[in-house]
């Protein structure tokens, strides 16, 4: 069953804050909910199914439905890292298609900044990971994995460090609009080509963000996203094609050079019956400036191993360039909340649809966005999850 | 120096880390499609099979891909290593200098005490 215009995104919310020593996880969670049932004029009783990731506290959706007095017919908590939210978003059309719920709160938070949370530090999930004991005392942790999978790319494509900047000077150059983004300095290419290395060849500034937060997404089926349409005059926002996609270390066989996105993207993008060129704006999960390289590619955007080319020279800059990526300043500038960043490249997605963009970043007559999760790491096993959404 | 953290030692693992305590690095080799795979498993990652063995590996192989975190009081190289048997390894390169690594350099195994005891497959320059 296809879930091609089987939902709508009603309703997003991105939570203002970067840094919240003075909030819990639960209260964050809470508040972007309501922020989300504002945006779409619902109530809170008019959700019935709740999706959430790992970053809920609690067992599953246990706390949080509890916490916010959510009566729902539907739940999941599927955990993939940061590409949770675009899976959340698919499952909860899929519900919806299955008349399994009518209404869907997707919830993101986190406080990692108030946490003192550092890409250069390990972390380990469950003490059961099969994974762990091979990978804890070599100190794997997300810059160096990151940045191996980076220095295999450069080996066989030629990309360098130079043509990585340019993904940051892209998001920088959006960001500087956004009144809430953590960095909103714009940087040159030898600004990141400046800034201390962190593992290479990554520097600081293909680095994201670390930042307290969160956000969340409302999805609903056709009949209700109309009526509430026709209340708030504005541009409706339709699910064409969704995808996820896994890629692990294979028994050993490893290949960094590529993501999952080499099948998410074409399963989203048959589903939704469309092209790479026919999208208007995409936003890449930026985890690192490498993420967004490696996943255009994969995604179909350039030709495999031309993605340092494509990126160069502002092609990412709305307005100038020709893929318009990441116009809130992504993770790399804006936000990268609870160190999860695929939520933020939804809510974005939304604002351009419906126009909703800042004027200086909003791509013109803005039909077709793309929002793409990536999570856990590319330098072992990764999710990535595709969306295509239309403006209606 | 880097502190080495402990491997979680359990029971389908154990063998590989004994091995290394006495300077060995083992794989895991399958009888039915007759390939190796790492990390270990007791069912076979590529045919499910649970007719696999432990195998000793020859400990040399050359480095797919590297990366030195620099971001820390003690910098250390994480390194891919594709090995002679065909498989690739997380692993740390050590003993050697650190700003000449390459990826196509020849390396062989080095076995590191962790911290509680346990020992790991390390690699250095061959």
């Amino acid at each position: 069953m296809t879930i091609k215009g089987k939902a709508y995104l009603v309703g997003a919310f991105e939570h203002p804050t970067r840094k919240a020593p003075d909030k819990s996880v639960a209260q964050l969670h809470a508040e972007v909910a309501k922020g989300a049932l504002e945006d779409a004029g619902l109530a809170r009783e008019d959700v019935d199914g709740y999706f959430c990731a790992g970053d809920a506290p609690g067992l599953g959706p246990m706390s949080m439905l509890d916490y916010m007095g959510l009566k729902v017919r539907y739940m999941e908590s599927t955990e993939t890292g940061g590409s949770s939210y675009q899976v959340h978003v698919s499952h909860a059309a899929q519900a919806i298609a299955q008349g399994r719920c009518n209404v869907a709160l997707v919830t993101l938070a986190g406080r990692p900044r108030s946490e003192g949370h550092r890409g250069t530090a390990p972390r380990v999930w469950n003490p059961n990971m099969p994974d762990a004991p091979f990978e804890e005392p070599y100190g794997l942790v997300t810059t160096n994995s990151y940045a191996m999978a980076a220095r295999r790319h450069m080996h066989e494509y030629g990309t360098t460090s130079e043509q990585l900047a340019w993904v940051k000077v892209a998001a920088s150059m959006h960001a500087q609009h956004n009144p809430n983004a953590m960095l909103k300095e714009v940087v040159t290419v030898k600004d990141v080509l400046d800034s201390p290395m962190i593992a290479d060849p990554l520097h600081r500034m293909d680095c994201c963000v670390v930042t307290d937060g969160g956000g969340a997404v409302i999805v609903a089926r056709p009949e209700v996203a109309k009526s509430l349409g026709r209340n708030r005059r504005r541009p409706l926002v339709r699910l064409l094609g969704a995808a996820e996609a896994f890629k692990g270390q294979a028994g050993g066989d490893i290949n960094l050079t590529y993501t999952a996105a080499v099948v998410s993207g074409p399963r989203a993008f048959e589903e939704a019956g469309v092209k790479p060129p026919d999208i208007d704006v995409a936003l890449i999960y930026d985890s690192f400036t490498i993420t967004v390289l490696m996943i255009l590619e994969d995604l179909g955007f350039c030709k495999k191993g031309e993605g340092g080319k494509f990126v160069s020279d502002g092609n990412l800059i709305s307005g100038s360039g020709k893929l318009p990526f990441n116009t809130d300043g992504g993770g790399l500038c804006n936000n990268h909340p609870g160190n999860r960043g695929g939520m933020t490249k939804i809510i974005e997605a939304v604002r351009q649809l419906r126009g909703e963009a800042h004027p200086k970043v909003q791509v013109k007559d803005c039909k077709l966005a793309l929002a793409q999760g990536s999570g856990g790491q590319l330098g072992t096993r990764h999710v990535q999850s595709t969306l295509i959404l239309e403006r209606e | 120096m880097r502190k080495i953290p402990a491997p979680a030692v359990n029971a389908e693992n154990k063998a590989f880390f004994d091995a290394a305590t006495n300077g060995k690095l083992l794989l895991k080799f399958c009888n039915d499609c007759k390939r190796s795979h790492h990390y270990p498993r007791a069912l076979c990652p590529h045919c499910f099979s649970d007719k696999t063995e432990w195998r000793e590996g020859k400990g040399t192989g050359t480095v797919y891909t590297w990366s030195v975190l620099r971001a820390v009081p003690d910098p250390y190289c994480i390194a891919y290593v594709t090995l002679e048997e065909g498989v690739t390894i997380l692993t740390n390169l050590v003993d050697c200098d650190l700003e000449k690594v390459t990826i196509g350099m020849k390396v062989k195994a080095v076995f590191k005490p962790a911290e509680g005891g346990a020992v790991v497959p390390m690699f250095t320059a061959a």
